[in-house]
């Protein structure tokens, strides 16, 4: 790795995305799933390999068919058709197994309401046979220690929402299944939440999540796949998604200097709006391009920002309507 | 295969006992019936002219048992809907619980309750009802395991049609309390025409009624072989219906 030395992290960027971000091992595999209820057709033919120690990401808008797919995964539903593996195992015909090793936390799941944090975490320990995680510590982690008196019914929305991690990972899984867990919480709580999955995955731990959030499918998963009417319409690296669908880059700035517009004209293609230039370009070394006119003609600005495309415009782009649709 | 179920069965009870009514509607309503019964019914029996007072006295055991044995099930029924409507069965499943040791664990919730209720409400009743000798506590008290376990298994039926958790104590007393109404319990099933006791063969309550009052009153278990096999008839039908048609969200 030293040996290649600078050489390597600028080939970086060049490497063909799939071939980079492949999974080495796969810990899940799942290929052609179909699942219907009735006459509504769930998931058509969902294939992907979730690698050893990945954060893998199921992003799509709400009824995509997002939870249905790592429903199936976990077990707790069959699917019609396709195969599917998890750590070496068939989710149907070794559910129990499976369940010994996995972690899950379903999308707005509940407890008894009377039911005490402390409670729930004991008899969560106690019904796996192997190992486990020390519940008490586990509380601390997630700043629930003063809580475990506490009925489930009086907890806030982060509180269960930390609750249900904790019980997720009570029996030190080997995969964690984290359902739209940070849907209704606030900016605060999201990222503290956000700071225990890369904490899971720094202990080793492979990751499956669903999000229609971009921006925590962007801040958290090292892949992501985009579902959209039950098919996965892409995948790989968010970065990858973003340069493979949307390799346009803006540059924002404000100039008085009237010969701005054809200095920056030469540069790529400008669009004005009084004393505001937009120039749209393509790939990454537009911004470098662009400041480089500027210093050449020698062009006062007041404003300057760069607009890079995101995994919300790549959806945008694929689907050709918001996620929030 | 039943990892998990004595944990989570004493869970429940320590659960059900912190709702607000929960102690009081299943043990302490009961109990203070049973002894109210029994006051009026002892009051009767001093007055040498009121003859029916025997009938009380053994009718009464049994119309208190069916009452708890039926408002377990209400019980059961919408704890299920809550449960189900609110994901936690879903929850729990996506545990190595194995799917039967979740509803055994609320059977057994429910029969655990109803034990107690009985034995409280037969100390509480010692003055009025002449437990001893003349009574088999033991054969009573296994007619009524068996009479709960049966209705339980209808009650699994009925939770697994009813569409949501608010409908399932009305779904529950709609379909329990006129099966109740004609079992017998309140009045002898002879003095209905003809058509309503072919009807109420089909009754399971029924059943339960006649095994309940007969072991009572010290018939033999021989003398009600026909209401056991029909209860186990019963537990067997919708148990199997159940495995079917029960729906875990």
């Amino acid at each position: 790795m030293t040996t290649l030395g600078t050489g390597s992290r600028a080939l970086r960027g060049y490497l063909p995305p799939v071939a980079a971000s492949r999974p080495v091992q796969p810990v899940i595999r799942v290929a052609g799933v179909r699942k219907a209820y009735g006459k509504l057709v769930a998931v058509e033919d969902v294939s992907f390999d979730v690698g050893d120690g990945e954060i893998f990401g199921l992003i799509g808008p709400n009824g995509a068919g997002k939870t249905t797919t790592m429903e199936c995964v976990e077990g707790i539903r069959r699917p019609d058709r396709g195969t599917i593996a998890v750590l070496g195992l068939d989710p149907v015909r070794d559910v129990y197994a499976l369940q010994e090793r996995i972690g899950v936390q379903l999308q707005q799941a509940q407890l008894q309401k009377r039911i005490t944090v402390g409670e729930a975490v004991s008899l969560w320990s106690r019904l796996y046979r192997r190992p486990q995680a020390d519940g008490q510590r586990l509380l601390e982690q997630l700043g629930l220690a003063e809580k475990r008196g506490a009925w489930f019914m009086t907890l806030s929305g982060g509180q269960k929402q930390r609750l249900f991690i904790a019980l997720a990972l009570i029996n030190d899984p080997d995969v964690v299944f984290l359902d739209e867990l940070t849907t209704g919480l606030d900016p605060q709580a999201r990222r503290a939440i956000w700071e225990l999955v890369r904490g899971i995955r720094s202990r080793g731990k492979t990751v499956v999540l669903t999000t229609h959030l971009m921006e925590e499918a962007e801040k958290l998963c090292d892949r992501v796949a985009i579902i959209e009417h039950g098919r996965i319409i892409d995948l790989g690296s968010p970065a990858d998604l973003v340069r493979r669908h949307c390799p346009e880059r803006s540059v924002v700035l404000s100039t008085a200097d009237p010969a701005a517009g054809e200095a920056l004209a030469r540069v790529a293609r400008v669009e004005r709006d009084g004393a505001r230039y937009t120039i749209h370009g393509t790939g990454d070394d537009l911004v470098t391009e662009v400041i480089h006119c500027l210093s050449e003609h020698g062009i006062r600005v007041t404003d300057f920002r760069t607009v890079l495309p995101g995994l919300e415009d790549v959806f945008l782009r694929l689907t050709g309507h918001s996620i929030r649709d | 295969m039943l990892r998990g179920l004595w944990n989570l069965t004493w869970l429940e009870i320590k659960i059900f006992l912190r709702e607000p009514l929960g102690a009081i509607g299943t043990i302490v309503v009961p109990v203070l019936l049973f002894v109210l019964l029994g006051r009026v019914a002892a009051a009767r029996d001093a007055a040498p002219e009121l003859a029916a007072g025997g009938v009380i006295r053994a009718g009464v055991p049994a119309l208190v048992s069916m009452l708890i044995a039926v408002s377990a099930v209400l019980s059961l029924v919408t704890v299920i809907s809550i449960y189900r409507e609110g994901g936690i069965l879903k929850r729990l499943r996506a545990t190595p619980l194995r799917p039967a040791t979740i509803l055994i664990a609320h059977v057994l919730v429910k029969l655990l309750l109803t034990a107690a209720t009985m034995a409280i409400m037969m100390a509480a009743g010692k003055r009025y009802y002449a437990v001893g000798a003349d009574v088999p506590v033991f054969g009573f008290s296994l007619a009524l395991l068996l009479t709960t376990w049966s209705i339980l298994s209808i009650g699994f039926v009925i939770a697994s049609v009813v569409p949501t958790a608010r409908f399932a104590q009305p779904v529950g007393a709609i379909i329990l309390y006129p099966m109740l109404a004609v079992s017998g319990l309140f009045f002898p099933l002879r003095i209905l025409p003809d058509w309503m006791q072919a009807a109420a063969r089909f009754n399971p309550l029924a059943y339960s009624v006649s095994l309940l009052q007969g072991t009572w009153q010290g018939d033999a278990w021989s003398a009600h072989l026909g209401d056991v096999a029909a209860l186990v008839l019963v537990f067997a039908a919708c148990t199997a219906v159940s495995a079917r048609v029960f729906r875990w969200e």
